[in-house]
């Protein structure tokens, strides 16, 4: 019944880099702002090739079956006890809170719960097991956030961006009305649901502008991808990004890590 | 078992969820009622709960619950001979129509001709008025939330606010058209003319019908939570009072109902404690002065035992009935309650409802949630809503041959397109090879990529593939 509690590792030497297939195709930047700020923190980065998707389209739309090929597909993926790193609360969150159940009575529940275990999401991986310490290069700037609810509720990590961005020195952060409420993603549910999603996502971006921010991060592709294309196609002032690209963004010196 | 228990004009076809989504959305009263009423009850929940440890108190809820159903079959024995032995009546239904015909054959027996109602959800599920109406007697509703909705001739939109879909305004113009008072944006004059109608009904009332939110196991107590006193004169001034309930709502002791009433009020309108908790115990004894002669306890199935029998579906029945799902819902702060077509809406609603009505009636009432986890965070009692949501998902669509679907009416959902679509992308998937490959083809045929993506498009611009996969880009580092 309690949630159990969260034990970060010590600081490892290495980790894998679990992508997401919304990075892999339409995010790969995010993704390499990733890997760099990982290899400055003096961590090798080990991304498994035969990496696809997580399978969490297919589980919350109630296709257990085909979830379970396409996870069972990742489970081996990571020999190494690393830890396992996801620039995503959404797929972090299908990993460690889903799979255990996915694979219950199965042959691979074990692996399955083990790598669950081992299973962080990357900002969270970055603030409380590196420790990373942030020097922030760029201008000074106005900047909202939106947490996503995986992030904040099924990885329980709603003050890590708030707390990376506040070692920016020059970034101004400003909390949107309602900031937890749902942006109206979630996954499937925009397509079954259009309209419902159409009118929390318009809210959501007028809470956002009315921050006075012209740009927003978030933790998740789906809400970037939702928030970032509803103000886009509503010719809204809002520019999105994926936390990991702003961060690396306003702290590479240029030689930072290696690209 | 029969689960439309009268043949009415009320019966309103779930599968239309989208239509009526569609013109709830487009509704701007509705839009305004709903989200400042809900941002209302959040900021209340919040304030309420400061100072307490809340997630010990939600532990203990859970807890509380978890152990009354755990022990559920004895415990519902228990109180059945407790009551029994205190003079109360104890019946037992296994749906809506035996729940129905029994009020109906105490009302007979006393050749009862009025019923008071005091606010019951349960009583909602049976559809008791339209049953009772039928049969030439006469229910009137005494929550002053419920009397609107029945002046309006409506069902309720939320299930602890039934009217929370009116403001002032329109409540004024339908008490002005249905009773004749005055119109006006007053509350307190609106308030007494409601209570001044009421008044009466209740002296002249041959019964009162009330809900129960705890039945105490060992002392044979039935809880009652209210504002408005008209559940106290509800139980109390008609000569015969008849409690329905479902069979979940049992506690095995009044020290489990301290904090279970501590979460329920905060939980659900913000408030520390009711101006009314009753904790009723039986008939008038021969040297009381006031109190019914006659009182009995309706234990209503409907469904529940079937969701009992399985380990996961069983959090569905922790429920307390206190609404903070629906209030933090962003689905049914959109919406608004009457677009499920349910008895219960939100949250709670889409995982009980299935049961009451069938997955097949009830098919899309899991899908309509973007799994944003709200729900499940605010519930006193620590009910995995989202959970129960995709399983749910799962039944509807048949999804899961290790887990065989079991809820009545599952697979209604299942397409062969789509089923279809996941198949196929299951197989790509589950090939890294084949996977890099199309990627990388997408990557570079993204200037094909078409602008259009159905409903997504309708509201946002498509998300642009990139020119190199990640994949790509790292295999050119050299990784």
């Amino acid at each position: 019944m309690v949630d159990p509690i969260k034990v970060y590792p010590p600081k490892p030497t290495h980790v894998y880099f679990y992508a997401t297939c919304l990075i892999d195709m339409f995010y790969p930047d995010a993704g390499m702002a990733g890997i760099q700020l990982l290899e400055r923190e003096g961590i090798k980065v080990c991304f498994p090739e035969d990496q696809t998707c997580c399978g969490q389209p297919a589980y919350t739309s109630g296709y257990h079956d085909e979830a379970r090929v396409v996870a069972k597909a990742q489970l081996d993926l990571f020999p190494e006890n690393w830890p396992i790193v996801v620039p995503s609360g959404s797929c972090g969150g299908m990993i460690r809170k889903h799979y255990p159940d996915l694979f219950k009575h199965t042959g691979q529940e074990a692996k399955a719960s083990e790598i669950a275990a081992r299973t962080w999401e990357l900002t969270d991986f970055l603030l409380n097991v590196c420790h990373i310490k942030l020097r922030d290069l760029g201008q000074p700037t106005t900047l909202a956030m939106h947490t996503s609810c995986s992030a904040r509720r099924e990885m329980g990590i709603a003050e890590v961006g708030p707390k990376l961005l506040g070692q920016l020195s020059n970034v101004n952060l400003v909390e949107q009305v309602r900031a937890e409420e749902c942006c109206g993603f979630g996954g499937t549910f925009a397509v079954r649901h259009p309209e419902i999603s159409g009118a929390m996502v318009s809210e959501k971006v007028d809470t956002l502008t009315d921050t006075g921010a012209s740009e927003f991060v978030t933790t998740d592709c789906g809400c970037l991808m939702n928030i970032a294309g509803y103000a886009e196609k509503n010719r809204k002032p809002l520019a999105g990004q994926h936390i990991l690209s702003f961060l690396w963004e306003r702290t590479d010196s240029g030689k930072g890590g290696k690209s | 078992m029969s689960q439309t228990p009268s043949e009415n004009s009320h019966h309103i076809d779930v599968k239309e969820f989208h239509p009526r989504a569609r013109a709830a959305i487009a509704d701007p009263k509705i839009r305004q009622n709903f989200r400042k009423a809900m941002d209302g009850l959040i900021s209340k929940r919040k304030n309420a709960f400061e100072g307490m440890d809340l997630e010990a108190l939600r532990e203990l809820g859970a807890n509380i619950r978890l152990r009354a159903l755990a022990n559920l079959p004895d415990l519902l024995e228990q109180l059945e001979a407790k009551l029994t032995e205190n003079g109360v009546k104890v019946h037992w239904a296994i749906d809506s129509d035996e729940a129905c015909r029994i009020v109906r054959n105490i009302c007979v027996a006393r050749n009862a001709k009025t019923v008071i109602k005091g606010k019951s959800m349960v009583s909602e599920e049976m559809e008791l008025n339209h049953y009772l109406e039928e049969r030439g007697i006469e229910a009137l509703e005494s929550d002053l939330g419920e009397y609107i909705v029945q002046l309006a001739d409506e069902t309720p939109s939320h299930i602890i606010m039934p009217a929370i879909h009116k403001n002032t305004g329109e409540i004024s113009e339908l008490m002005h058209e249905k009773t004749g008072t005055d119109l006006s944006n007053d509350v307190e004059y609106l308030t007494a003319s409601a209570r001044q109608q009421l008044r009466e009904k209740f002296m002249n009332a041959d019964v009162g019908v009330s809900g129960v939110n705890f039945a105490v196991a060992e002392t044979g107590t039935l809880c009652l939570v209210e504002n408005e006193g008209n559940g106290r004169m509800t139980t109390t001034v008609p000569p015969c009072h008849i409690a329905v309930t479902g069979i979940e709502k049992v506690v095995g002791n009044l020290e489990d109902v301290v904090p279970l009433l501590a979460l329920l009020t905060r939980s659900a309108t913000g408030q520390h404690i009711t101006t009314y908790f009753n904790m009723i115990s039986g008939p008038r004894k021969p040297d009381e002065l006031d109190g019914p002669e006659e009182v009995h306890l309706v234990l209503v199935d409907n469904g529940r035992s079937t969701i009992y029998q399985d380990d996961q579906l069983l959090d569905t029945l922790r429920c307390i009935r206190c609404g903070a799902c629906m209030n933090h819902c962003p689905v049914y702060t959109r919406v608004g309650g009457h677009t499920y077509g349910t008895t219960y809406p939100g949250p709670i609603g889409k995982i009980l409802m299935p049961h009451l009505i069938g997955l097949d009636e009830g098919r899309h009432l899991p899908t309509a949630s973007s799994l944003c986890g709200a729900c499940g965070e605010v519930c006193p009692v620590k009910i995995p809503i989202p959970d129960l949501l995709v399983r749910l998902r799962q039944e509807s669509v048949d999804g899961d041959k290790l887990n065989p679907a079991k809820v009545r009416g599952h697979g209604a959902k299942r397409g062969t397109l789509e089923a279809l679509i996941w198949k196929g992308w299951s197989w790509m998937h589950a090939r890294p090879g084949v996977y890099r490959f199309g990627t990388a083809v997408a990557a570079r045929l993204r200037k094909l990529q078409p602008g259009k993506l159905g409903d997504w498009t309708k509201y946002r611009t498509a998300p642009k593939l990139a020119n190199k996969t990640l994949h790509e880009r790292m295999k050119e580092r050299g990784e």
